[in-house]
């Protein structure tokens, strides 16, 4: 983590979520350099999402703190949606809007937050289409793309606002195995243009190729940590090596 | 069938009669339809919204959430469960006995009422919305009211629209009930020209036949926006 040693972008302390009697998530504290790529893995049910979702407090953490960039956003005086602005977010399952054409679930919130003129935004949108190769579903809706498109837009919508840093929620779980490839390449662009990424995963081959730092979470807490290597060449704990074993072939 | 001819000229034709139909019709039926819709459906969406927010616990023991909860479930137990009749006659007779300004009443008391199945069917529109849609929206760093209006009441609305445009017409035909406070509207007029002529055959089948027709005028209208809004689905 400290390999990269420069601004703390999310500092996480003492971070702990239980959904009624269920503790999902154990006193977790973690920190997210500004332009690392972090890749959670890990089995089911072992936190990882719940993990991402507390970093912009889509699940509100039971116990614990959450600073980003300077901020504790787990205060409650603290403005959520403005410091969602700075933060996006990709899901599973796209969750892109039905009821609007591919540009204007772009614009939205843009416009909506006041963060740009109608004309900044559309400029904005067209720019960020053309990069994905989708300028002309932009008139489009949702229903008539397929999954990796979706997946696309939805990338293109989250970076309309200009985020600070990036957070995927097994962006590539739901789409059919040929339109995977497409997704992780935008990823990958990202990645290399420097962009912060918190990204949950079961692509290995993507947590190797782009992940700084990879954090294995398993159980409610984060057993391992390590750069790829050390991660998938040199697995200490036993469960991670278990856990490889049986997603690496 | 000459018969027939005479009563309808006399019910229809005769002191140009069809004009006091065509005014109970336009300026009684329509401006309540119209207007207790309008009032349902704005008090329908709040009750809604209220209950939504405080079943997905969102406002978290928020003592004014659960005070609003609480009169939205008071006020939709009441409208449920006495007649509309009753409840027009309260509003007139009692709640507002020293005003005559009947149409305004009739639009009250209708729009309450109707405003408590529209919160019903809203509610069930809200809820077939993937939770996803709102976590989308408010990641975005846009505010729960924000999302609410551009993201979940459309497509909510689409899904209802069905459910919605039975309760329109059920209004509709509801209207004629406000004859009972005096309301001249198209109900009341064919009573009121059957009474003068000794005949009721003609008026009322003519009504019947009237309200018919707007009926199916309305479905038809709704069919064609169903349609509208379903184009997000197909392209």
């Amino acid at each position: 983590m400290t390999e990269l040693n420069n601004n703390v972008l999310i500092d996480v302390q003492h971070l702990t979520k239980a959904f009624g009697d269920h503790v999902v998530l154990k006193d977790i504290s973690e920190h997210i350099n500004e332009g690392e790529k972090v890749v959670i893995i890990g089995p089911s049910g072992g936190g990882k999402s719940t993990f991402l979702r507390c970093l912009n407090l889509l699940e509100i953490p039971t116990e614990g703190t959450i600073i980003f960039d300077g901020t504790d956003i787990t205060d409650p005086k603290t403005d959520i949606n403005k410091v969602r602005q700075h933060m996006g977010m990709v899901f599973q399952h796209f969750n892109l809007f039905p009821n609007m054409t591919v540009r204007q679930n772009i614009t939205w919130a843009p416009t909506k937050t006041g963060m740009m003129k109608a004309e900044e935004a559309d400029a904005e949108a067209t720019r960020l289409l053309t990069r994905v190769g989708l300028l002309e579903k932009e008139d489009a809706y949702p229903s008539s793309l397929s999954g990796g498109q979706k997946q696309r837009i939805a990338i293109v919508r989250a970076l309309a606002m200009k985020p600070r840093v990036m957070l995927f929620d097994e962006p590539t779980s739901a789409l059919d195995p040929e339109m995977v490839g497409e997704v992780l390449e935008v990823m990958k662009e990202l990645a290399e243009e420097g962009m912060t990424m918190a990204v949950v995963t079961h692509e290995m081959g993507f947590a190797k190729e782009v992940g700084n730092r990879i954090l294995f979470m398993a159980d409610g807490v984060i057993m391992e940590q390590g750069t790829p290597d050390q991660i998938f060449n040199h697995p200490q704990s036993p469960r991670l090596q278990d856990f490889l074993a049986k997603v690496l072939i | 069938m000459n018969n027939l001819q005479a009563q309808f000229v006399t019910a229809f034709v005769t002191e140009d009669r069809w004009k006091a139909y065509l005014e109970g019709l336009v300026q009684k039926t329509y401006v309540i339809t119209v207007g207790a819709l309008a009032f349902g459906i704005v008090l329908g969406i709040l009750v809604a919204v209220i209950r939504t927010i405080h079943d997905q616990n969102i406002g978290r023991n928020n003592w004014l959430i659960n005070f609003l909860n609480g009169i939205c479930q008071v006020y939709t137990t009441i409208i449920r469960g006495t007649p509309m009749l009753v409840q027009l006659m309260v509003f007139y007779f009692v709640i507002f006995s020293s005003s005559r300004a009947k149409v305004a009443i009739s639009i009250l008391a209708l729009g309450i009422n109707s405003g408590a199945y529209v919160a019903e069917i809203i509610r069930s529109g809200i809820m077939s919305i993937d939770p996803g849609q709102m976590e989308a929206g408010r990641s975005l760093g846009l505010g729960y009211t924000q999302v609410m209006r551009s993201v979940i009441i459309p497509q909510a609305i689409k899904n209802i629209l069905p459910a919605l445009g039975n309760e329109m017409i059920t209004l509709f035909k509801d209207t004629s009930l406000v004859t009972v406070i005096g309301v001249t509207d198209l109900t009341k007029v064919a009573q009121t020209i059957g009474a003068k002529t000794y005949s009721y055959f003609m008026p009322m089948i003519g009504i019947a036949l009237i309200y018919l027709l707007n009926v199916i005028v309305l479905t038809r209208l709704l069919g064609i926006l169903e349609r509208r809004l379903r184009r997000s689905d197909r392209t």
